[in-house]
Formats: C-alpha cells, sequence, structure tokens
C-alpha cells in the first residue's frame, strides 16, 4: 500500500512543484526541508539497521554484495553507453553543440 | 561528496545510536518513518516540479536523447541481474531494485527498505554511494575508454547534480544539458522502478 501512497503523493508534488517555479523563495525553503527529511530518514533507517543485530553481524557481506552491485550497474550502463555513442552520436558531434 | 558524507554521518549516527541503544521507543517506530517518507516524496515532487530548468530541457531536445536514460535503465537492470548470478545470496529482483537506485542513494535506500526491509535497505545506501564515488573518480577515465556518454550513463541520476561538474569538465558543455536530462528522468523513474520490481 504504502508505495502507491508515495508514488501519488510524487505525482501530486510535481504537479503542484509547476505552480512555484515563479517563486524563488519558496523553491529554496522546499530543497531546504527536502535537505532536512533525507537527514531524518537516514538517521532513522540508522537507528533501524543499529537495533538489528543480523544486519550488524554482516555488515562485510552486505558491503561486498553493494560493492559487485555497483560494478554490475556501472559496467552494463558503460558498456551500452558506448554502443549508443558509436551509433548514435559519434557522427554528428556538430548537431549536438549547436543546442 | 560532501552532501553524501553528511548524509553517511546521520546514517552513522543514527547507527551507533541504535548499536548502543541510546534513543528512546518512540524513535523506533515504524510509523514515523514511513510518514517521513511520505513528506519527503511529496517535497522530491515539488522540487522536480518547480525546477525552472527541467521542463525546458525536455522540450528542447530531440527524440534521440531519450536513448541515454533508457541505455542507463537497460544497462544498470541486467549488469545488477548478471552479478545476481554470481553473488549466491541476493535475488534477481533485490539486485535489479538495488541497480534502479541509479545512484540516488538517500531515495533508492529509504524506499527498499520499507518495501523489502532493512538490509536491502542498506545495500542500496552502500551501492548506491559507491556509484557516484566511482562516476567522480572515473569520468577522465571512462570518457577515454567507453565515449562521451559514458560519464554520464555511469552518474545515473545524479548526473544531473552531484557528478555534474566533473562530466561537464571531461565531456563538454554540450554535453551538459543530455547529463541533466538524462539525470532528471533517471531521478523520476526511481520510485516507480524500484516499486515495479519488488513488488510485481
Amino acid at each position: 500500500m504504502t508505495p502507491y501512497i508515495v508514488i501519488t503523493l510524487f505525482a501530486v508534488g510535481i504537479l503542484l512543484g509547476r505552480l512555484l517555479r515563479e517563486k524563488d523563495k519558496a523553491r529554496r525553503n522546499v530543497d531546504l526541508a527536502l535537505t532536512w527529511s533525507v537527514y531524518l530518514l537516514l538517521f532513522l533507517l540508522g537507528i533501524s539497521v543499529g537495533i538489528n543485530e543480523e544486519i550488524i553481524g554482516n555488515f562485510s557481506r552486505i558491503g561486498y554484495k553493494a560493492f559487485w552491485l555497483t560494478i554490475g550497474a556501472v559496467g552494463g550502463s558503460i558498456i551500452l553507453a558506448k554502443i549508443v555513442y558509436i551509433i548514435f552520436f559519434k557522427g554528428n558531434e556538430e548537431g549536438v553543440s549547436k543546442n | 561528496m560532501k552532501g553524501s558524507l553528511i548524509i553517511l554521518s546521520f546514517f552513522a549516527l543514527g547507527l551507533i545510536g541504535g548499536i548502543f541503544s541510546l534513543f528512546p521507543e518512540w524513535l523506533l517506530n515504524e510509523d514515523l518513518t514511513t510518514y517521513a517518507l511520505f513528506v519527503l516524496m511529496f517535497l522530491v515532487g515539488v522540487s522536480i516540479g518547480s525546477d525552472k530548468g527541467a521542463f525546458s530541457v525536455i522540450r528542447k531536445m530531440n527524440l534521440k536523447i531519450l536513448l541515454v536514460p533508457s541505455l542507463v535503465v537497460v544497462g544498470s537492470l541486467s549488469g545488477t541481474a548478471l552479478i545476481s548470478f554470481l553473488l549466491h545470496d541476493i535475488g534477481v529482483r533485490e539486485a535489479m531494485a538495488v541497480g534502479a537506485g541509479f545512484g540516488y542513494y538517500s531515495l533508492s535506500s529509504i524506499f527498499i527498505s520499507e518495501i523489502s526491509g532493512q538490509e536491502l535497505g542498506v545495500v542500496a545506501l552502500l551501492s548506491n554511494i559507491f556509484r557516484e564515488i566511482i562516476t567522480l573518480l572515473s569520468v577522465p577515465f571512462l570518457v577515454r575508454y567507453f565515449g562521451k556518454l559514458s560519464g554520464i550513463a555511469s552518474g545515473g541520476a545524479t548526473a544531473m547534480d552531484t557528478t555534474l561538474p566533473v562530466i561537464v569538465k571531461f565531456t563538454g558543455k554540450e554535453y551538459g544539458i543530455i547529463a541533466i536530462f538524462s539525470g532528471i528522468i533517471l531521478t523520476i523513474l526511481v520510485p516507480i522502478l524500484v516499486t515495479l520490481i519488488l513488488e510485481f
């Protein structure tokens, strides 16, 4: 249930945000509130991880998994980036720079 | 880089406090995290919606530019899926959900821990922080061997903000717009793809 509420709020936020485009002060406040809500959530995530002995006991394994998944994600992306660049972008660099 | 250090220290503060049981009971309430997540996602939406540049960039571009975020989606998801076959203790879906963070560690880790539990949330947090750090450190090398889109591809969602300066420096200003565009699309896709991958 939660993910659907979250995505709905996200979409509503984008639409409401469109109304704030010319209000620089409001935008700055939104970004500040955003930064602090990220801090709060990561702090809360930290607590729930800290009291979870299973995670604390396996931290090195978790780090190892995370590292290899990053290699997979970055590796897959840059290989496709090379292919797409050669086929679609390399030939018309001129066109790109005019934009 | 500075941003990720601050975020990591908030995480570490909570972590240490949790290990030594320094915090009162009410902070451990799951509902608190859920409501904070509602606020966060609404604010992320407002922030994207109110960005003056975001939508005009999208309107100016031709269709070819859509290839860039698409290749990051396909590359990240297939790369992490492949890794899940080599690591015996993570499922394909879980691995792909981590990959669908595209470097946006704060949002993806919170989201994933909400849906799949804290352990995967921590994997997502670390993995996506690594993605940002690897990008910051290796753009010059990547651009040389994998072409001018590779820095943008490696940066994923971070190509619109934290890794944008290095990308522009090593690939040129004309690629800056592509980087911002790709970053915006991927940022919007993070919550959607993570949910789709884990819930269906």
